[in-house]
């Protein structure tokens, strides 16, 4: 395959048009054109549409988009909403930051074609409080929109027709949490941001007790773009089964990190390699996160031939999740990455499901522990036993968000930890604790094939 | 998320009458009408008191129940779960080093305990004078420009301890 760094892969979502944030140069680009052409079309239609394109979604879950438009009921009898999803917390995630600088119109055309299909008039843009100038320049984009009678009241002037839709950007303040969809809309409605349960789904009972579709900000920024080039060109693009582009974030340790726009499902390692610089030095890979960090870890032996997009890591043993790449070289300290990222997990559990409450200060200490060098190998069993009881405990993943990093990477890097630990009985201090359990049941951990 | 390092310090309270502005509480009332139920202006209320008194007293958010017309412990518990508020005086730039993964690879972690010494202070202290705290945060979306720090609501994406020295020393 040729250097990926020399091939014209089409820019849909962020094409190199200077300025585009502007309402005008959008406008002068062909902008709002798209939401013109769907008040021609049957909502019904459109949501057709976007099934047959194979949009799946993009904050983690890759959910078909057209199929949970559809779950939306149908009717106007109470009133129904959109919440679009720029929590992005997601440590090795910062994709959609680059649509709210770069072009925030296409997010606006998109929630306006997507409320026009599933007859919503309200939607909530969620921003993560810490994108204080994201928030100001998604807002400023909102009341250019509002200010030129393309949404508000006024847009029935404008477009025609009887539809219009109220966009109200909201700030967030500082929790991970918050980007889980149920969580988000309890942050939303003023509560503390505890997820609800599940079902009711959201499309069902949602934001205010009503029928409510959450989309990441990418997935909706797909949506201009489908109605464009037709479902049908647009799920010739990249990965059969996970077609389109995908904004990539890559960080770590390459040369050249940022975002970058590629048809999905291209090779990982020629993306690291030939988009992203490569590693400083030269240096070899020691390990990958490939799609943000609550994703399982692939070791550098295990990346030749991964593709990005869904069903190529799923097959590789990972998955997408966000497209966040994180990439580490040959001289990191993986027990010291893990106590790191594990006390993300345990700083942001909101608290409610005591296993991931309790597991994840249960991980951040024996990690802790590992990471000093005052740790026995059977605090690595310990680990994996505790994630073990965290996954599919919780009412959200943020459960399986810790338990997954924590068993993968121990798992499938158990040299790096094994190097730190030492036996029992040259411990400092005996584990009383952990001796006692010892005593009555220890898992088996179970080697990967 | 508790806060721990709040609990060990004794209370503080924001000297002087603590009320909104007729103009403010006209913005109060607008930030309601923007949503189905009003209850969800709080999330905005509180950021407009955090930017008015700089941070959110027991006063404060007495005081935010007050106008949102919300018993005082449900402000509170909302107030308490989010990071950015904050619950006690931070300093007048508020540094934040971002010490997460992506960060901590390319050397986030030597910033953070740079500032830290250079200041003699911790996780969520500020400096005696007021000038200065520090916040070791979490992920702020800047992977692809780490080490990043945050001054206030400011972003520096591929920072160098010499920069962030010179920045700083600018500052203060």
């Amino acid at each position: 395959m040729p250097n990926l760094s020399e091939q014209n892969f089409p820019k849909l979502i962020l094409p190199d048009i200077p300025n585009l944030h502007k309402l005008d140069v959008y406008l002068a680009n062909g902008g709002y054109q798209m939401y013109r052409k769907a008040l021609t079309m049957q909502p019904n239609d459109i949501i057709e549409e976007m099934k047959r394109s194979g949009l799946r979604g993009r904050g983690g879950a890759c959910f078909p988009t057209g199929l949970k438009w559809s779950f939306m009921p149908k009717g106007n009898d109470k009133p129904k909403y959109l919440a679009i999803n720029g929590d992005e917390s997601e440590p090795g995630s910062f994709k959609d930051r680059a649509i709210f600088e770069f072009n925030p119109h296409l997010l606006i055309e998109g929630i306006l074609i997507a409320g026009y299909a599933m007859g919503i008039k309200t939607a909530f843009i969620y921003i993560r409080g810490e994108y204080h100038k994201w928030v100001r320049l998604t807002e400023e984009a909102v009341q250019a929109a509002y200010d030129a009678g393309l949404i508000g009241p006024r847009m029935k002037e404008t477009f025609g027709g009887d539809y219009s839709m109220d966009i109200v950007v909201h700030k967030g303040a500082g929790a991970y949490i918050c980007g889980e969809e149920s969580s988000l809309m309890n942050s939303l409605e003023g509560d503390r941001p505890y997820p609800r349960v599940k079902p009711p789904f959201p499309a069902q009972v949602g934001l205010w007790g009503m029928p409510t579709t959450i989309n990441n900000v990418e997935t909706i920024a797909n949506v201009p773009v489908i109605l464009r080039m037709g479902a049908e060109a647009y799920s010739k693009i990249g990965a059969e089964k996970h077609p389109g582009t995908l904004l990539l974030g890559i960080s770590g340790h390459v040369n050249k990190p940022g975002v970058y726009e590629v048809p999905s499902g291209l090779p990982l390692l020629d993306i690291i390699n030939d988009l992203a610089g490569g590693v400083p030095g030269g240096k070899q890979i020691k390990a990958v996160i490939p799609g943000g960090s609550s994703m399982p870890i692939l070791r550098g032996d295990q990346l030749e031939g991964v593709m990005m997009d869904a069903e190529g890591l799923k097959a590789a043993g990972s998955a997408i999740g966000t497209g966040g790449i994180m990439v580490m070289d040959e001289d990191t300290d993986i027990p010291h990455m893990l106590r790191r990222l594990i006390h993300f997990y345990h700083h942001e559990s909101c608290g409610q499901c005591t296993p991931c409450r309790e597991g994840c200060g249960w991980l951040e200490k024996v990690l802790t522990r590992v990471d000093e060098g005052h740790a026995s190998s059977s605090d690595l069993d310990l680990l994996v036993d505790i994630a073990n009881n965290i996954e599919g405990n919780t009412i959200c993943a943020l459960g399986e968000a810790a338990a997954w990093p924590t068993r993968f990477t121990i798992t499938r890097l158990r040299e790096e930890f094994e190097a730190k630990v030492k036996p029992d009985a040259a411990l400092p201090v005996a584990n009383v604790v952990h001796a006692l359990r010892e005593s009555s049941y220890r898992p088996a951990v179970v080697a990967e094939s | 998320m508790i806060d721990s390092s709040a609990a060990a310090e004794p209370l503080q309270e924001i000297e002087g009458p603590i009320e909104f502005s007729p103009e403010e509480l006209a913005k109060v009332e607008q930030l309601k009408g923007l949503y189905p139920s009003s209850k969800s202006a709080i999330m905005p209320v509180l950021w407009m008191a955090q930017k008015k008194w700089g941070w959110l007293s027991v006063g404060v958010m007495k005081h935010v129940a007050q106008v949102m017309n919300l018993p005082y412990a449900h402000v509170y518990g909302v107030a308490s779960f989010y990071t950015m508020y904050f619950k006690k005086p931070m300093g007048q730039y508020h540094v934040q080093v971002c010490t997460n993964v992506s960060c901590m690879l390319r050397g986030g972690e030597a910033v953070y305990q740079h500032v830290a010494q250079k200041y003699g202070i911790g996780h969520n202290q500020r400096t005696a004078d007021g000038k200065f705290s520090l916040e070791e945060v979490e992920c702020m979306g800047a992977c692809g420009g780490a080490p990043m720090v945050a001054i206030n609501e400011d972003y520096y994406e591929n920072i160098t301890i010499e920069a962030l020295d010179r920045m700083l020393d600018d500052l203060g």
